[in-house]
């Protein structure tokens, strides 16, 4: 065992006290799961709780992820809020490409996760996910504001952590 | 309290046009008059154009599937005058045509093309009669009951 002279011991100290080590890719995760900049994209009924959770009472800025962004350029978080038809489907299908990678997608409601009440119909998409890959379903018809909220931190413990669901999400095919 | 100047409106039509059959249906607030197909241009012209009718607004435009036969609706407000009427008339489902009546009233033609579009109504004569509520290249009119829905696209 070698003696350190308090001059080296104290350097150790601040050393420990003043330095994290980690990994970039962890940085990475931690940062873009606690700024989210969702995508305004309000299609049917969902979008009213949307707003909703983005406003006063459910209060989505203590998370980090109010900044709603009328442009797809600056957004990363594409929250499908509401029915999809096919008239729509291409529409939205460009504003996905639109946005810069990495991006995320949430399927609000019955309607964007499966057609809701509307999937044996002539004009419905039964599911953003055939237009789009999903990551998270958010169940309802409509989903409370806290169940978007849910859903958004489900989502960011899936950016923060890709490798808690590696192998188990599939992405669009 | 208002007079009721609709019946006498059309009494006064069908001595213009002896082939409408007229329905008072004031129960429901609205005097209905039918004409036949060949005859539905020169009656809505003559409602648009001529005292003491001049209907200057288009409500509604649309179309019923009934099993024999589509019956298309025209639905006249005079906002110069306040009297009301609806026009009918009835085409085949094999031939549904009609002529349009954009250069009366331009808001038909947003009405126009959704008939076409929803029930297979053909204006003729209409500017741009395309699809308007569904996709291009959709098959088929969706709110005609024989309409029968397509299998559920399998890719996911
Ligand atoms: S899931 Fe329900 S509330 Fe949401 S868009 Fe569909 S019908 Fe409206």
């Amino acid at each position: 065992m070698t003696l350190r002279t308090a001059e080296e011991t104290a350097a150790r100290e601040l050393l420990r006290e003043n330095f994290i080590l980690t990994s970039l890719e962890t940085v990475l995760g931690w940062a873009r799961s606690n700024s989210l900049w969702p995508l305004t994209s309000g299609l049917a009924c969902c979008a009213i709780e949307m707003m909703s959770a983005a406003a006063g009472r459910f209060d989505l800025a203590r998370f980090g992820y109010e900044v709603f962004r009328p442009s797809p350029r600056q957004a990363d978080l594409l929250i499908t809020a509401g029915t999809l038809t096919w008239k729509m489907a291409p529409v939205l299908k460009r504003l996905y490409e639109q946005m810069p990678e990495p991006k995320w997608v949430i399927a609000m409601g019955s309607c964007a996760s499966t057609g809701g009440p509307f999937a044996d119909s002539y004009s419905v998409v039964p599911g953003v996910d055939y237009v789009i890959p999903v990551d998270v379903y958010v169940p309802g018809c409509p989903p409370r504001p806290e169940a978007l909220i849910d859903g958004i931190l489900q989502l960011k413990a899936k950016i923060a952590k890709p490798q808690l669901t590696r192998g188990v999400v599939r992405y669009g095919r | 309290m208002a007079v009721n100047i609709e019946p006498v409106l059309v009494r006064y039509l069908v001595g213009l046009f002896p082939s409408l059959a007229a329905a008072d249906r004031a129960g429901d607030g609205l005097t209905v008059v039918t004409a036949p197909p060949e005859e539905i241009y020169a009656v809505l012209k003559t409602l648009r154009h001529e005292e003491p009718f001049s209907m200057d607004t288009l409500g509604d435009l649309t179309a019923v599937d009934y099993p024999d036969r589509l019956e298309v609706v025209y639905h006249l407000y005079s906002a110069a005058c306040g009297h009301k009427l609806a026009v009918k008339t009835s085409v085949a489902k094999g031939a549904a045509a009609l002529p349009t009546v954009t250069g009366l009233w331009p808001a038909a033609e947003f009405a126009e093309r959704e008939t076409y579009d929803l029930l297979g109504v053909t204006f003729t004569g209409h500017p741009n009669l395309t699809r308007i509520l569904l996709p291009e290249g959709f098959e088929g009119h969706p709110l005609r009951k024989d309409y029968s829905l397509p299998p559920r696209p399998a890719t996911r």
